[in-house]
């Protein structure tokens, strides 16, 4: 199981990985399909679990990825898993950050711009969505989400505090 | 970003403002987590390949350590009720910040008006009718660029 898990986790990631346009929560919903929907590696509940602990954590929070592979094959999977998903897109990077100075005045830069972030958007809507529906199964559950996500836009709180006060809403039996 | 920021044009002044600003808008349009992208391009910029490697150890070695030792805890300690509904409250607001940032973007002066009928379409396909990411962009990307470089004209 665990090799052809490992496999499977470095052909997934690393497609993600090219496509991640805006990062992790992008290709949330993909993710989401592929590691709860397609492999069932874990419930969607889990998933959700294991992408607060990776936004609470510190560092980008793409480090979900080694959370999911470290579940799904151990330390093993958690390389793999982390490997895949940042090769592939930081050699593009690199390798378009050396011949990019070329176009810095094109015409067309400029509408590819206006043209990829409106899927982006959609995608970032979607994975709010689809991360909702894993997380919340109760009504005060909603509610946090709700209030987080006003709060987050309303003010300049640091989203760990939200996270605390969240936890601790959960601690007391709650949610 | 603020951070990063801080440090590359204020600290360290490896980068004007405007080349931050150019540098972020490239790393923006490539796939990959923003941050991540710009530590490769800076870090290539200096020292080339060995630059770049080294910005990206340099910014994932330590957070990845931490994030396991994080799992570790959790897969450890996590079948306790008190951990558990300690996580639901946690995986709620988790999933509002990403509410949050999706909303951010969509109210940002980046997503141009005429352009966000792609944005609902994205919505749509993915959420909704749960098309595999790949298949979808294929189609969808290059018809928004397309759109978009029709409209420049």
């Amino acid at each position: 199981m665990s090799e052809e898990a490992l496999a499977q986790l470095a052909m997934d990631f690393s497609v993600l990985s090219l496509i991640a346009v805006g990062g992790a929560i992008t290709v949330l919903p993909e993710m989401h399909r592929s590691v709860v929907e397609v492999h069932a590696w874990m419930s969607g509940a889990q998933f959700a679990e294991l992408f607060a602990l990776a936004q609470a954590a510190p560092g980008p929070n793409i480090l979900v990825v080694s959370l999911i592979g470290w579940k799904v094959a151990g330390s093993a999977g958690a390389v793999v898993a982390t490997a895949a998903v940042c090769v592939p897109s930081c050699v593009l990077t690199f390798a378009v950050s050396r011949i990019w100075q070329r176009f810095r005045s094109a015409r067309w830069r400029a509408s590819v711009e206006d043209g990829l972030v409106p899927v982006t958007v959609g995608l970032m809507l979607a994975g709010g969505y689809l991360i909702t529906l894993s997380a919340d199964h109760s009504w005060p559950a909603f509610a946090i989400t709700a209030v987080t996500a006003a709060v987050v836009l309303k003010t300049r709180i640091h989203p760990l505090w939200l996270f605390g006060a969240a936890g601790l809403i959960g601690l007391a039996g709650w949610v | 970003m603020p951070f990063a920021r801080r440090m590359l044009v204020e600290e360290r002044r490896w980068l004007s403002p405007e080349e931050f600003t150019d540098v972020l808008s490239l790393c923006q349009l490539l796939p990959g987590p923003n941050i991540v992208n710009v530590a490769v391009c800076v870090g290539a910029r200096y020292h080339g390949v060995r630059g770049a490697a080294a910005a990206f150890a340099g910014l994932m070695t330590a957070p990845f350590f931490v994030v396991l030792a994080l799992g570790a805890l959790y897969t450890e300690y996590g079948h306790l009720p008190a951990v558990s509904a300690l996580f639901r409250g946690i995986s709620a607001a988790a999933a509002g910040l990403v509410v949050a940032m999706g909303l951010k973007m969509a109210t940002s002066r980046r997503l141009r008006s005429a352009m966000a009928l792609f944005a609902l379409i994205t919505f749509i396909g993915i959420a909704l009718m749960r098309l595999p990411l790949v298949v979808f962009l294929l189609g969808a990307a290059p018809l928004s660029v397309a759109a978009a470089l029709w409209r420049a004209k």
